[in-house]
């Protein structure tokens, strides 16, 4: 085993959210887009409080928040903290503070940045005022608002767009330099005109990951690449698994045996997919099945080729179809597709525990 | 719900439950050759062989992790393969640290039918940008798209403690100078070391003002740990660590509107498991989940430990911060502790959520003993009145139900490289 190099691949999960916003965050986005922060009344008497960004209920009672208000421009620091080397997808592309700032005529602080040049220039307590993107730039977002500015340094209230969630540098060396970026659905075609409600928020978000296969999987995908099946038996119930994990997972037991399988098979069950959709590769109708290679004990899925769609059924007796050699890789795309061998179709029997 | 409303309900149990068994995957930078089922087989198979005690044996499974630490949907039913789940198992999962999932099989615990179960967590902490897909559990229409990383917003909390004059950056090398010494007897720790406060603030900033010794590592990791109840725990062990009480309490989303100073949900969750009167005076050692050097003043502050309390023997978060694993690594060493004899009584605590947002108190004991488990209840009684004020003012939200409530849970983040 401890011959194996583990196999690892960078691996990039991102996906465009669009939020309902809600009527109290919708008005608080709209405000921004508009060029001015609101917050909500919550409690009352001396309990009163504004509490900002505006919640739809009081977030120490969980009563109902009141009216809008509008708060600001200026606040003042709460909290400070220095971020030397700006992550991925910060607010700003050079050092700057996150913060804690309370507008004034609020009670609670919210968390923005300050571009302050230096920690130097930063200290609780010091005054702050907004800078917001240009107005055909905004979209009614959180980042409208590109950033504070200590009270007093220059032009307050202009700055470029931020792209949201777009990386300011790879944060990974080791990530791919080219990522794609993701679109953007909620970005307007027209821009909006004042007291338009904000309805919904666009909040890409991409993460990135180095995926480690783990050793059983390491063996199995490389054997693809030799053109071969490699499954694992279980030392307690001998059944045999493809692709392996490591573990049996009825046992819970370690799988250690390597086991080399046919190429041939069992169609245990299967489907007709006949919708087109995005990413789709292959010309439909085309058939997704369940393929029980002879000598495994559980199935995987691969596509039915080399026979109409309406002729695959249940039983159909199938063979790996691998790419030449060249153009494996430790993939299950080392495999076109299964293809029937013209046996007679196996015997529910002998498929019927697999399904 | 109302915090208030809770925190006047006495602990609904009706039998003892023990950790019996816990077992730790040695904490490394990256696990580099074993996927999530490689790294969890040894770990349960450590914990149930202790105790003699296989997966057909437990009556409940419970885990603890996060799929966005991987990227992978549903990872945690494929680690399910670790366990063996056929035939069926009566299984659950919270998208939290393991020591949430630990409060469910407690809860579970309480039905008559089962008395054992196996709890279980995971972290691959490596796998991505820690920092970052922390910020997914933040508030996702006026924080999270501002990206803020786990550390920057603990460095917000700690600028809190030093402006109000509460600790400084010498308190925070203090307790991590402590925690690397602790960590120097814990095999199962990342880091450790000897240096002194003064050695340690020579480290540069991470964010200011957390220096490196001040963050936790980036590690992978695994936990497990076996609880019975009743008479089955004293079949099974000589000293079974009886958990004579436990509560969590969560607090506003809105980081601003919290005092970042306190951990009111601490105090309340602490109150709630049995910490009143005379209770806290008897505690040995107490095992915190403070990722960050500061969050443990506030959390020892927040639970008024008493100044003879060892606090995190083990090193702590500072030394091994799996995420997902880290609160439940907490229970298992202050269980370990009771059980080898060398503590009566312990505190564990979890966290989960930025600066210290939800926080879990369990309190550990030799004793199934009705003393302690009589002060649970007069603590929720006290607590209709007495904490009601402070429910109300710094609580919020009420208790979060443990099972697939919090979206990504977890807490801490990491400098990004081994310290
Ligand atoms: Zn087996």
């Amino acid at each position: 085993m401890a011959d194996t190099e583990v196999l690892s691949s960078p691996h990039i999960l991102e996906y465009p959210y669009s939020r309902s916003v809600g009527p109290v965050i919708g008005s608080f986005l709209a405000g921004l887009r508009d060029g001015k922060v609101l917050g909500v009344r919550c409690g009352s008497g001396a309990g009163e409080r504004v509490v900002v960004p505006p919640t739809e209920y009081d977030p120490l009672t969980g009563e109902d928040s009141g009216e809008m208000v509008e708060v600001g421009p200026g606040g003042v620091v709460t909290s400070w903290a220095w971020e030397s080397e700006p992550l991925q997808g910060a607010p700003l592309d050079k050092p700057f503070a996150w913060a804690l700032v309370r507008l004034d005529g609020a009670t609670t602080a919210m968390l923005h940045v300050v571009d302050a040049g230096s920690a130097g220039a930063m200290a609780t307590g010091m005054r702050v005022l907004p800078r917001l993107v240009e107005p055909s730039a905004r979209v009614g977002s959180i980042l409208d608002l590109a950033c504070f500015v200590p009270e007093g340094s220059d032009s307050p209230v202009r700055a470029q767009p931020a792209e949201p969630g777009n990386p300011a540098q790879p944060d990974d060396p080791a990530q791919p330099d080219d990522p794609a970026q993701p679109d953007d659905p909620a970005q307007p075609d027209d821009p909006a005109q004042p007291d338009d409600p904000v309805t919904t928020l666009s909040t890409p978000i991409r993460l990135d990951y180095r995926f480690s296969a783990g050793i059983s999987q390491s063996r199995f995908l490389r054997g693809l690449v030799e053109g071969v099946f490699i499954g694992q038996r279980c030392p307690r119930c001998a059944k045999v698994y493809v692709p392996p994990r490591g573990s049996c997972p009825t046992d819970g037991v370690p799988t250690t045996e390597d086991v080399e399988l046919s190429d041939t098979g069992t169609v245990t069950t299967f489907c007709v997919v006949n919708v087109p959709f995005q990413g789709q590769a292959i010309e439909l109708p085309y058939v997704c099945a369940q393929v029980l290679l002879d000598g495994a004990n559980i199935s995987f899925m691969h596509l039915i080729q080399g026979i109409p769609a309406d002729e695959v059924r249940m039983g159909l007796r199938v063979r790996a179809v691998w790419k030449p050699p060249a153009e494996r890789g430790p993939s299950l795309e080392s495999v076109l597709c299964f293809e029937p061998t013209g046996e007679p179709d196996a015997p529910y029997e002998s498929y019927e525990e697999y399904l | 719900m109302s915090s208030m409303g809770r925190a006047g309900v006495a602990p609904a149990w009706r039998r003892p439950v023990a950790v019996v068994s816990f077992a730790q995957y040695p904490t490394c930078r990256r696990e580099e050759h074993r996927n999530e089922v490689e790294v969890l087989m040894p770990v349960v198979a450590e914990a149930l062989d202790a105790v003699g005690l296989t997966k057909d044996d437990m009556g409940f499974v419970c885990s603890g992790s996060s799929d966005y630490l991987v990227g992978a949907p549903f990872s945690f039913v494929m680690a399910l393969d670790a366990v063996g789940a056929w035939p069926p198992l009566r299984e659950s999962h919270v998208e939290m640290d393991g020591a949430f999932a630990l409060y469910e099989a407690w809860v579970m615990l309480q039905s008559e039918d089962i008395d054992t179960a196996l709890v279980y967590s995971f972290g691959r902490s490596s796998s991505g940008n820690i920092r970052r897909a922390l910020g997914l559990q933040l508030d996702p229409y006026t924080m999270a798209p501002l990206w803020p990383d786990s550390v920057s917003l603990a460095a917000l909390q700690a600028r809190v403690l030093v402006d109000r004059g509460i600790a400084s950056e010498d308190d925070f090398a203090e307790v991590a100078s402590r925690c690397l010494r602790n960590a120097t007897s814990n095999p199962n720790a990342q880091v450790s070391g000897t240096a002194s406060a003064g050695d340690l603030m020579r480290d540069a900033y991470v964010v200011e003002p957390l220096r490196r010794h001040a963050c936790p590592p980036v590690g992978d990791g695994a936990a497990a740990v076996v609880l019975a109840a009743g008479e089955r725990a004293s079949e099974l062990v000589e000293r079974p660590a009886w958990i004579t009480g436990m509560d969590h309490r969560v607090e506003t989303h809105a980081l601003g509107a919290r005092d970042l100073a306190d951990s009111p949900s601490t105090r309340l969750a602490a109150q709630a498991a049995g910490l009143v009167g005379g209770v806290a005076s008897k505690i040995d050692l107490a095992e915190l989940h403070a990722p960050f050097a500061h969050q443990e003043l506030i959390l020892a502050r927040a639970l008024g430990l008493a100044d003879g309390v060892a606090l995190n023997p083990s090193g702590g978060a500072l030394v091994a911060n799996p995420l997902m694993v880290a609160g439940l690594a907490r229970i298992g060493e202050a269980a370990r502790r009771v059980m080898d004899g060398s503590a009566h009584t312990a505190l564990a605590h979890a966290t989960s959520g930025p600066c210290l947002q939800q926080n879990l108190v369990c309190l550990l004991s030799d004793q199934p003993g009705p003393a302690v488990l009589g002060g649970a209840r007069t603590a929720g009684t006290a607590g209709t009145g007495g904490t009601a004020g402070t429910a109300g003012t710094a609580g919020t939200g009420g208790t979060a139900g443990t099972a697939g409530t919090a979206g990504t849970a977890g807490t801490g983040g990491a400098p990004g490289e081994e310290s």
